[in-house]
Protein backbone atom coordinates (compact mmCIF):
# COMPACT_ATOMS: atom_id res chain seq x y z
CA UNK A 1 0.00 0.00 0.00
CA UNK A 2 1.61 3.55 -1.06
CA UNK A 3 1.34 5.61 2.34
CA UNK A 4 -1.15 8.06 1.31
CA UNK A 5 -3.52 5.27 0.98
CA UNK A 6 -2.97 4.55 4.47
CA UNK A 7 -6.65 5.08 5.79
CA UNK A 8 -7.39 7.88 7.82
CA UNK A 9 -11.30 7.44 8.92
CA UNK A 10 -11.22 8.40 12.38
CA UNK A 11 -12.92 5.14 12.97
CA UNK A 12 -15.04 5.25 16.72
CA UNK A 13 -13.94 2.18 17.58
CA UNK A 14 -10.18 2.88 17.73
CA UNK A 15 -11.48 5.66 20.23
CA UNK A 16 -8.87 8.17 19.71
CA UNK A 17 -5.65 5.48 19.16
CA UNK A 18 -3.76 4.86 16.10
CA UNK A 19 -2.59 1.85 14.52
CA UNK A 20 0.95 1.69 12.56
CA UNK A 21 0.70 0.41 9.14
CA UNK A 22 3.82 -0.28 7.38
CA UNK A 23 3.12 1.09 3.82
CA UNK A 24 5.70 2.10 0.61
CA UNK A 25 6.43 5.44 -0.52
CA UNK A 26 6.57 6.78 -4.07
CA UNK A 27 10.60 6.25 -4.04
CA UNK A 28 10.09 2.49 -3.06
CA UNK A 29 10.95 2.79 1.11
CA UNK A 30 8.95 1.31 3.56
CA UNK A 31 7.97 3.26 6.30
CA UNK A 32 5.17 3.11 9.17
CA UNK A 33 2.15 5.53 9.03
CA UNK A 34 0.27 5.89 11.86
CA UNK A 35 -3.68 5.04 10.38
CA UNK A 36 -6.72 6.28 12.82
CA UNK A 37 -9.12 3.80 11.47
CA UNK A 38 -10.86 1.89 8.17
CA UNK A 39 -13.97 2.25 7.26
CA UNK A 40 -14.28 -1.38 5.94
CA UNK A 41 -12.39 -2.87 9.69
CA UNK A 42 -14.95 -0.64 11.53
CA UNK A 43 -17.85 -2.19 9.87
CA UNK A 44 -16.97 -5.53 10.83
CA UNK A 45 -15.89 -4.52 13.96
CA UNK A 46 -19.41 -2.78 14.89
CA UNK A 47 -21.51 -5.78 13.15
CA UNK A 48 -19.57 -7.72 15.29
CA UNK A 49 -20.02 -5.59 18.88
CA UNK A 50 -23.61 -4.87 17.64
CA UNK A 51 -24.47 -8.56 17.41
CA UNK A 52 -22.72 -9.27 21.20
CA UNK A 53 -24.93 -5.92 22.68
CA UNK A 54 -28.28 -7.96 20.53
CA UNK A 55 -27.35 -10.92 22.55
CA UNK A 56 -26.62 -9.42 25.66
CA UNK A 57 -29.94 -7.73 25.24
CA UNK A 58 -31.91 -10.57 24.44
CA UNK A 59 -30.67 -12.62 27.78
CA UNK A 60 -30.72 -9.69 29.74
CA UNK A 61 -34.96 -10.01 29.13
CA UNK A 62 -35.01 -13.69 29.46
CA UNK A 63 -33.18 -13.72 32.76
CA UNK A 64 -35.55 -10.72 33.80
CA UNK A 65 -38.72 -13.08 32.94
CA UNK A 66 -36.54 -15.89 34.52
CA UNK A 67 -36.06 -17.60 31.38
CA UNK A 68 -32.27 -17.93 32.33
CA UNK A 69 -30.04 -17.14 35.10
CA UNK A 70 -28.10 -13.72 35.81
CA UNK A 71 -25.28 -15.62 34.92
CA UNK A 72 -26.38 -15.92 31.19
CA UNK A 73 -26.59 -11.86 31.05
CA UNK A 74 -23.09 -11.51 32.70
CA UNK A 75 -21.73 -13.94 30.50
CA UNK A 76 -22.27 -12.54 27.30
CA UNK A 77 -22.20 -8.70 28.77
CA UNK A 78 -18.24 -9.56 29.66
CA UNK A 79 -17.86 -11.17 26.11
CA UNK A 80 -17.45 -14.45 27.69
CA UNK A 81 -19.20 -17.55 26.13
CA UNK A 82 -19.72 -21.04 27.37
CA UNK A 83 -16.51 -22.35 26.08
CA UNK A 84 -13.97 -19.49 27.39
CA UNK A 85 -16.06 -19.62 30.60
CA UNK A 86 -15.04 -23.22 30.78
CA UNK A 87 -11.39 -22.68 30.04
CA UNK A 88 -11.25 -19.59 32.76
CA UNK A 89 -13.30 -21.36 35.68
CA UNK A 90 -12.27 -25.24 34.94
CA UNK A 91 -15.98 -25.92 34.96
CA UNK A 92 -17.19 -28.61 32.28
CA UNK A 93 -19.58 -26.62 29.84
CA UNK A 94 -22.31 -29.17 30.57
CA UNK A 95 -21.94 -27.88 34.29
CA UNK A 96 -22.32 -23.99 32.87
CA UNK A 97 -25.27 -24.62 30.78
CA UNK A 98 -26.81 -26.11 33.62
CA UNK A 99 -26.31 -22.96 35.64
CA UNK A 100 -27.70 -20.87 32.75
CA UNK A 101 -30.93 -22.18 33.93
CA UNK A 102 -32.47 -20.18 36.68
CA UNK A 103 -33.64 -23.16 38.66
CA UNK A 104 -29.87 -24.50 39.28
CA UNK A 105 -28.31 -21.18 39.50
CA UNK A 106 -30.50 -20.23 42.56
CA UNK A 107 -29.21 -23.17 44.72
CA UNK A 108 -25.46 -23.16 43.64
CA UNK A 109 -23.08 -22.89 46.24
CA UNK A 110 -21.06 -19.78 47.62
CA UNK A 111 -17.57 -21.62 46.13
CA UNK A 112 -18.80 -21.79 42.89
CA UNK A 113 -20.56 -18.62 42.66
CA UNK A 114 -17.04 -17.60 43.93
CA UNK A 115 -15.23 -19.19 40.91
CA UNK A 116 -17.40 -16.97 38.74
CA UNK A 117 -16.74 -14.10 40.38
CA UNK A 118 -13.23 -14.37 40.80
CA UNK A 119 -13.01 -14.78 36.71
CA UNK A 120 -15.35 -12.24 35.76
CA UNK A 121 -14.56 -9.79 38.56
CA UNK A 122 -17.42 -9.58 40.19
CA UNK A 123 -18.77 -9.72 43.87
CA UNK A 124 -21.34 -12.31 44.44
CA UNK A 125 -24.19 -9.62 44.94
CA UNK A 126 -23.20 -8.46 41.88
CA UNK A 127 -23.01 -12.15 39.83
CA UNK A 128 -26.54 -12.88 40.92
CA UNK A 129 -28.71 -9.52 40.43
CA UNK A 130 -29.62 -7.64 37.00
CA UNK A 131 -29.07 -3.95 36.52
CA UNK A 132 -32.64 -1.84 36.88
CA UNK B 1 8.27 4.00 48.10
CA UNK B 2 9.75 6.29 45.34
CA UNK B 3 8.72 6.09 41.48
CA UNK B 4 11.07 4.18 39.48
CA UNK B 5 10.97 5.16 35.79
CA UNK B 6 13.56 3.56 33.45
CA UNK B 7 14.96 4.85 30.00
CA UNK B 8 12.71 3.49 27.29
CA UNK B 9 12.39 4.14 23.62
CA UNK B 10 9.05 3.69 22.63
CA UNK B 11 7.91 3.18 19.08
CA UNK B 12 4.64 2.32 17.93
CA UNK B 13 4.90 -0.87 16.16
CA UNK B 14 2.11 -3.25 14.15
CA UNK B 15 2.09 -6.24 16.31
CA UNK B 16 2.72 -6.63 19.81
CA UNK B 17 5.28 -9.82 19.69
CA UNK B 18 7.73 -8.63 17.49
CA UNK B 19 7.25 -4.97 18.54
CA UNK B 20 8.10 -6.09 21.96
CA UNK B 21 11.79 -7.62 21.30
CA UNK B 22 12.48 -5.22 19.12
CA UNK B 23 11.88 -2.51 22.15
CA UNK B 24 13.81 -5.16 24.22
CA UNK B 25 16.94 -5.72 22.02
CA UNK B 26 16.68 -1.97 20.96
CA UNK B 27 17.45 -1.17 25.11
CA UNK B 28 20.31 -3.40 24.62
CA UNK B 29 22.07 -1.52 21.65
CA UNK B 30 20.71 -4.11 19.26
CA UNK B 31 19.22 -2.26 16.07
CA UNK B 32 16.54 -5.05 15.41
CA UNK B 33 13.70 -3.38 14.02
CA UNK B 34 9.87 -4.51 14.07
CA UNK B 35 10.12 -5.55 10.10
CA UNK B 36 13.29 -7.46 10.63
CA UNK B 37 12.17 -9.00 13.61
CA UNK B 38 8.96 -10.27 11.95
CA UNK B 39 10.83 -11.45 8.95
CA UNK B 40 13.58 -13.75 10.99
CA UNK B 41 11.19 -15.96 12.67
CA UNK B 42 9.42 -16.63 9.50
CA UNK B 43 6.35 -15.38 11.14
CA UNK B 44 4.21 -14.80 8.42
CA UNK B 45 1.70 -17.83 7.29
CA UNK B 46 -2.26 -18.61 7.02
CA UNK B 47 -4.35 -21.05 9.09
CA UNK B 48 -7.60 -21.40 9.11
CA UNK B 49 -8.92 -23.99 11.86
CA UNK B 50 -12.67 -24.99 11.44
CA UNK B 51 -12.82 -26.60 14.61
CA UNK B 52 -11.43 -24.06 16.84
CA UNK B 53 -14.16 -21.87 17.67
CA UNK B 54 -13.87 -18.29 19.33
CA UNK B 55 -17.58 -17.36 20.36
CA UNK B 56 -18.88 -19.52 17.53
CA UNK B 57 -17.00 -18.64 14.26
CA UNK B 58 -13.84 -20.16 13.36
CA UNK B 59 -10.13 -19.12 14.23
CA UNK B 60 -8.24 -17.44 11.73
CA UNK B 61 -4.56 -16.41 11.58
CA UNK B 62 -2.13 -14.56 9.60
CA UNK B 63 1.04 -15.91 11.62
CA UNK B 64 3.13 -18.17 13.57
CA UNK B 65 1.14 -18.43 17.23
CA UNK B 66 2.31 -16.59 19.90
CA UNK B 67 5.71 -17.06 21.50
CA UNK B 68 7.37 -18.16 18.10
CA UNK B 69 8.99 -14.72 17.37
CA UNK B 70 10.30 -14.20 20.50
CA UNK B 71 11.57 -17.49 20.51
CA UNK B 72 12.62 -17.54 16.96
CA UNK B 73 14.50 -14.47 16.79
CA UNK B 74 16.80 -14.80 20.30
CA UNK B 75 17.53 -18.39 19.15
CA UNK B 76 18.79 -17.16 15.61
CA UNK B 77 20.20 -14.34 17.63
CA UNK B 78 22.13 -15.97 20.09
CA UNK B 79 20.32 -13.64 22.23
CA UNK B 80 20.17 -14.62 26.53
CA UNK B 81 16.27 -14.41 27.09
CA UNK B 82 15.67 -15.04 30.69
CA UNK B 83 11.89 -16.18 30.78
CA UNK B 84 9.12 -17.52 33.45
CA UNK B 85 5.87 -18.51 34.61
CA UNK B 86 4.88 -18.59 38.05
CA UNK B 87 1.47 -20.15 39.51
CA UNK B 88 1.60 -17.55 42.42
CA UNK B 89 0.48 -14.55 41.52
CA UNK B 90 1.83 -12.56 45.00
CA UNK B 91 5.39 -14.25 43.67
CA UNK B 92 4.80 -13.10 39.79
CA UNK B 93 4.30 -9.48 40.93
CA UNK B 94 7.24 -9.30 43.08
CA UNK B 95 10.19 -10.44 40.87
CA UNK B 96 8.47 -8.02 37.83
CA UNK B 97 8.89 -5.18 40.77
CA UNK B 98 12.48 -7.11 41.29
CA UNK B 99 13.50 -7.12 37.92
CA UNK B 100 12.65 -3.21 37.66
CA UNK B 101 14.38 -2.30 41.03
CA UNK B 102 17.26 -4.28 39.25
CA UNK B 103 17.07 -1.60 36.68
CA UNK B 104 15.60 -4.07 33.55
CA UNK B 105 12.79 -3.66 31.10
CA UNK B 106 10.67 -6.41 31.43
CA UNK B 107 8.60 -8.16 29.27
CA UNK B 108 4.99 -9.12 29.52
CA UNK B 109 2.28 -12.04 28.53
CA UNK B 110 -1.11 -10.62 28.84
CA UNK B 111 -4.75 -10.64 28.61
CA UNK B 112 -6.35 -7.94 26.18
CA UNK B 113 -9.32 -7.83 27.95
CA UNK B 114 -8.35 -6.92 31.46
CA UNK B 115 -6.24 -3.94 30.07
CA UNK B 116 -7.81 -0.90 30.89
CA UNK B 117 -6.52 1.12 28.14
CA UNK B 118 -7.90 -0.40 25.52
CA UNK B 119 -10.76 1.06 23.52
CA UNK B 120 -13.46 -1.10 24.61
CA UNK B 121 -14.57 -2.44 21.58
CA UNK B 122 -11.40 -3.87 21.17
CA UNK B 123 -10.96 -5.61 24.41
CA UNK B 124 -11.57 -9.39 24.15
CA UNK B 125 -10.67 -12.64 26.00
CA UNK B 126 -7.16 -12.94 23.93
CA UNK B 127 -4.47 -14.30 26.53
CA UNK B 128 -1.57 -13.57 24.04
CA UNK B 129 -0.92 -9.97 23.90
CA UNK B 130 2.73 -8.86 24.80
CA UNK B 131 4.02 -5.33 26.46
CA UNK B 132 7.31 -3.87 28.11
CA UNK B 133 7.01 -2.62 31.62
CA UNK B 134 9.56 0.07 32.34
CA UNK B 135 8.47 1.51 35.33
CA UNK B 136 6.04 1.63 38.61
CA UNK B 137 5.29 4.80 39.83
CA UNK B 138 4.86 5.67 44.11
CA UNK B 139 1.22 5.25 43.47
CA UNK B 140 1.63 1.53 42.58
CA UNK B 141 0.25 2.13 39.13
CA UNK B 142 2.90 0.46 36.06
CA UNK B 143 3.85 2.21 33.46
CA UNK B 144 3.82 0.34 30.13
CA UNK B 145 5.28 0.32 26.74
CA UNK B 146 2.23 -1.18 24.99
CA UNK B 147 3.97 -1.78 21.55
CA UNK B 148 0.52 -1.13 19.39
CA UNK B 149 -0.26 2.26 21.09
CA UNK B 150 1.44 5.44 20.03
CA UNK B 151 1.65 6.61 23.08
CA UNK B 152 3.10 5.09 26.79
CA UNK B 153 0.33 3.98 29.07
CA UNK B 154 -0.46 3.55 32.97
CA UNK B 155 -2.19 0.86 34.56
CA UNK B 156 -3.20 0.00 37.78
CA UNK B 157 -1.27 -3.01 39.63
CA UNK B 158 -4.53 -4.99 40.53
CA UNK B 159 -5.55 -4.72 36.38
CA UNK B 160 -2.15 -5.95 35.59
CA UNK B 161 -1.91 -9.06 38.05
CA UNK B 162 -5.70 -9.84 36.36
CA UNK B 163 -4.33 -9.78 32.79
CA UNK B 164 -1.05 -11.43 33.65
CA UNK B 165 -3.01 -14.45 35.25
CA UNK B 166 -6.35 -14.65 33.37
CA UNK B 167 -7.05 -18.35 32.65
CA UNK B 168 -8.14 -20.10 29.60
CA UNK B 169 -6.63 -20.61 26.31
CA UNK B 170 -3.18 -19.54 25.64
CA UNK B 171 -3.12 -18.36 29.30
CA UNK B 172 -0.05 -16.39 30.20
CA UNK B 173 0.26 -17.64 33.88
CA UNK B 174 2.43 -14.53 34.80
CA UNK B 175 4.62 -15.32 31.43
CA UNK B 176 7.41 -12.49 32.36
CA UNK B 177 11.26 -12.15 30.06
CA UNK B 178 13.96 -10.26 30.36
CA UNK B 179 16.59 -9.64 27.85
CA UNK B 180 20.30 -10.44 29.68
CA UNK B 181 22.65 -10.13 27.07
CA UNK B 182 22.89 -9.69 23.65
CA UNK B 183 25.86 -10.33 21.46
CA UNK B 184 28.12 -7.68 20.29
CA UNK B 185 28.12 -8.11 16.30
CA UNK B 186 25.47 -10.08 14.09
CA UNK B 187 25.74 -10.51 10.57
CA UNK B 188 22.05 -10.97 9.60
CA UNK B 189 22.55 -12.05 6.34
CA UNK B 190 22.39 -16.24 6.51
CA UNK B 191 19.84 -15.54 8.75
CA UNK B 192 17.85 -13.50 6.40
CA UNK B 193 18.00 -16.09 3.07
CA UNK B 194 17.50 -18.51 5.92
CA UNK B 195 14.20 -17.21 7.32
CA UNK B 196 12.44 -15.99 3.93
CA UNK B 197 13.37 -20.02 2.34
CA UNK B 198 11.19 -21.00 5.47
CA UNK B 199 8.68 -18.42 5.40
CA UNK B 200 8.24 -19.85 1.28
CA UNK B 201 7.72 -23.55 2.24
CA UNK B 202 5.46 -22.86 4.65
CA UNK B 203 3.26 -20.79 2.17
CA UNK B 204 2.41 -24.18 0.58
CA UNK B 205 0.70 -25.70 3.57
CA UNK B 206 1.59 -28.80 5.22
CA UNK B 207 0.18 -32.28 4.69
CA UNK B 208 -3.60 -31.14 7.02
CA UNK B 209 -5.52 -28.47 4.36
CA UNK B 210 -5.65 -26.16 7.35
CA UNK B 211 -2.14 -23.76 5.96
CA UNK B 212 -0.76 -21.52 3.82
CA UNK B 213 -2.26 -22.01 0.25
CA UNK B 214 -3.95 -24.86 0.92
CA UNK B 215 -5.85 -23.31 4.13
CA UNK B 216 -6.59 -19.76 2.04
CA UNK B 217 -8.46 -22.03 -0.51
CA UNK B 218 -9.94 -24.29 1.94
CA UNK B 219 -11.89 -21.05 3.50
CA UNK B 220 -13.00 -20.06 0.30
CA UNK B 221 -14.53 -23.17 -0.55
CA UNK B 222 -16.42 -22.43 3.15
CA UNK B 223 -17.26 -19.41 2.02
CA UNK B 224 -19.06 -20.72 -1.37
CA UNK B 225 -20.74 -23.01 1.40
CA UNK B 226 -22.20 -20.61 3.14
CA UNK B 227 -25.19 -20.00 0.52
CA UNK B 228 -27.27 -22.50 2.25
CA UNK B 229 -26.63 -20.70 5.86
CA UNK B 230 -28.75 -17.97 6.75
CA UNK B 231 -28.25 -14.62 5.74
CA UNK B 232 -27.23 -12.87 9.11
CA UNK B 233 -24.26 -16.45 9.68
CA UNK B 234 -23.46 -14.97 6.50
CA UNK B 235 -22.96 -11.62 7.36
CA UNK B 236 -21.56 -12.53 11.00
CA UNK B 237 -19.18 -15.17 9.55
CA UNK B 238 -17.27 -12.81 6.74
CA UNK B 239 -17.10 -10.27 9.06
CA UNK B 240 -14.98 -12.68 11.27
CA UNK B 241 -12.68 -13.05 8.87
CA UNK B 242 -12.03 -9.45 8.12
CA UNK B 243 -11.79 -8.69 11.91
CA UNK B 244 -9.78 -11.23 12.59
CA UNK B 245 -7.78 -9.79 9.34
CA UNK B 246 -7.49 -6.29 9.95
CA UNK B 247 -8.76 -5.41 13.47
CA UNK B 248 -7.33 -8.41 16.11
CA UNK B 249 -3.51 -7.42 16.17
CA UNK B 250 -2.20 -6.30 13.05
CA UNK B 251 -3.88 -8.25 10.56
CA UNK B 252 -3.48 -10.11 7.39
CA UNK B 253 -2.90 -7.84 5.24
CA UNK B 254 -0.85 -5.81 8.10
CA UNK B 255 1.66 -8.83 8.23
CA UNK B 256 1.82 -8.85 4.56
CA UNK B 257 3.10 -4.91 4.48
CA UNK B 258 5.28 -5.86 7.54
CA UNK B 259 7.25 -8.93 5.30
CA UNK B 260 6.88 -6.66 2.30
CA UNK B 261 9.22 -3.64 4.28
CA UNK B 262 11.49 -6.44 6.17
CA UNK B 263 12.18 -7.65 2.29
CA UNK B 264 12.76 -4.55 1.28
CA UNK B 265 15.01 -3.62 4.24
CA UNK B 266 17.22 -7.09 3.33
CA UNK B 267 17.60 -5.73 0.20
CA UNK B 268 19.39 -3.08 1.46
CA UNK B 269 21.44 -4.77 3.90
CA UNK B 270 22.72 -7.38 0.86
CA UNK B 271 22.17 -5.22 -1.89
CA UNK B 272 20.51 -7.83 -3.29
CA UNK B 273 18.18 -5.70 -5.73
CA UNK B 274 15.71 -9.50 -6.12
CA UNK B 275 14.40 -8.75 -2.24
CA UNK B 276 13.65 -5.53 -3.59
CA UNK B 277 11.30 -6.58 -6.57
CA UNK B 278 10.28 -9.86 -3.65
CA UNK B 279 9.03 -6.78 -1.65
CA UNK B 280 6.91 -5.71 -4.28
CA UNK B 281 5.35 -8.31 -4.62
CA UNK B 282 4.90 -8.84 -0.92
CA UNK B 283 3.18 -5.87 -0.76
CA UNK B 284 1.19 -6.41 -3.78
CA UNK B 285 -0.32 -9.60 -2.02
CA UNK B 286 -1.20 -7.44 1.14
CA UNK B 287 -2.79 -4.93 -1.54
CA UNK B 288 -5.35 -7.69 -2.26
CA UNK B 289 -6.16 -9.12 0.73
CA UNK B 290 -7.41 -5.47 1.65
CA UNK B 291 -9.36 -5.59 -1.43
CA UNK B 292 -11.04 -8.70 -0.37
CA UNK B 293 -11.68 -7.36 3.11
CA UNK B 294 -13.62 -4.40 1.16
CA UNK B 295 -15.47 -7.35 -1.06
CA UNK B 296 -16.15 -8.89 2.06
CA UNK B 297 -17.92 -5.85 3.78
CA UNK B 298 -19.83 -4.78 0.83
CA UNK B 299 -21.33 -8.45 0.32
CA UNK B 300 -22.19 -7.85 4.26
CA UNK B 301 -24.02 -4.23 3.45
CA UNK B 302 -25.50 -5.68 0.02
CA UNK B 303 -24.20 -3.01 -1.45
CA UNK B 304 -22.97 -3.79 -5.67
CA UNK B 305 -24.17 -7.11 -6.66
CA UNK B 306 -21.64 -8.74 -4.90
CA UNK B 307 -21.97 -12.66 -4.59
CA UNK B 308 -20.83 -15.30 -2.10
CA UNK B 309 -18.63 -16.56 -5.01
CA UNK B 310 -17.36 -13.43 -6.00
CA UNK B 311 -16.01 -13.23 -2.51
CA UNK B 312 -14.52 -16.69 -2.78
CA UNK B 313 -12.73 -16.06 -6.20
CA UNK B 314 -11.07 -12.87 -4.65
CA UNK B 315 -10.04 -15.18 -1.72
CA UNK B 316 -8.93 -17.58 -4.05
CA UNK B 317 -6.57 -14.84 -5.94
CA UNK B 318 -4.68 -14.29 -3.04
CA UNK B 319 -3.60 -18.24 -2.81
CA UNK B 320 -2.70 -17.77 -6.41
CA UNK B 321 -0.49 -14.48 -5.75
CA UNK B 322 1.11 -15.98 -2.81
CA UNK B 323 1.78 -18.86 -4.34
CA UNK B 324 3.56 -17.08 -6.81
CA UNK B 325 5.69 -14.95 -3.99
CA UNK B 326 6.54 -18.23 -2.68
CA UNK B 327 8.04 -18.99 -6.25
CA UNK B 328 9.82 -15.74 -6.22
CA UNK B 329 11.07 -16.42 -3.11
CA UNK B 330 12.08 -19.46 -3.40
CA UNK B 331 14.37 -18.61 -6.23
CA UNK B 332 16.28 -16.04 -4.32
CA UNK B 333 19.57 -17.01 -3.81
CA UNK B 334 22.05 -15.51 -1.20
Amino acid sequence: MNDKDVPQDDSTTYQGQKKLIYAVDDSGNYHGVKSSGWEVESFATQMAVDDLQEQTQDALIQARQGEVSPLAYHMLRLRFDISSLSQTTGFFQWQIKRHLTPKVFNKLSESKLNTYGEVMKLTIAELISLPK
Amino acid sequence: MTDIILDIDHQQSSHCESGVISTLLRSKGLKISEPMAFGLSSALTFVYLPMVKIGGLPLIAYRMPPKAIIKAVCKKLKVELDSQNFSNQAKGMQALDDELAKGNLVGLQTSVYWLPYFPEDMRFHFNAHNLVVYGKTAAGNYLISDPVFEHLVECPAEDLQRARFAKGALAAKGRMYVVRNVPSDIDLTPHIYSAINKTAKMMNGLLLPFFGNKGIKFLAKKIRSLVKTKPKYQKLFLGNIVRMQEEIGTGGAGFRFMFASFLAESAKLTNNDDLQAAAKQATEVGDNWREFAMDAVLFCKKRKDLSLDNVADKLESCATQEQALRSTLLAIKG
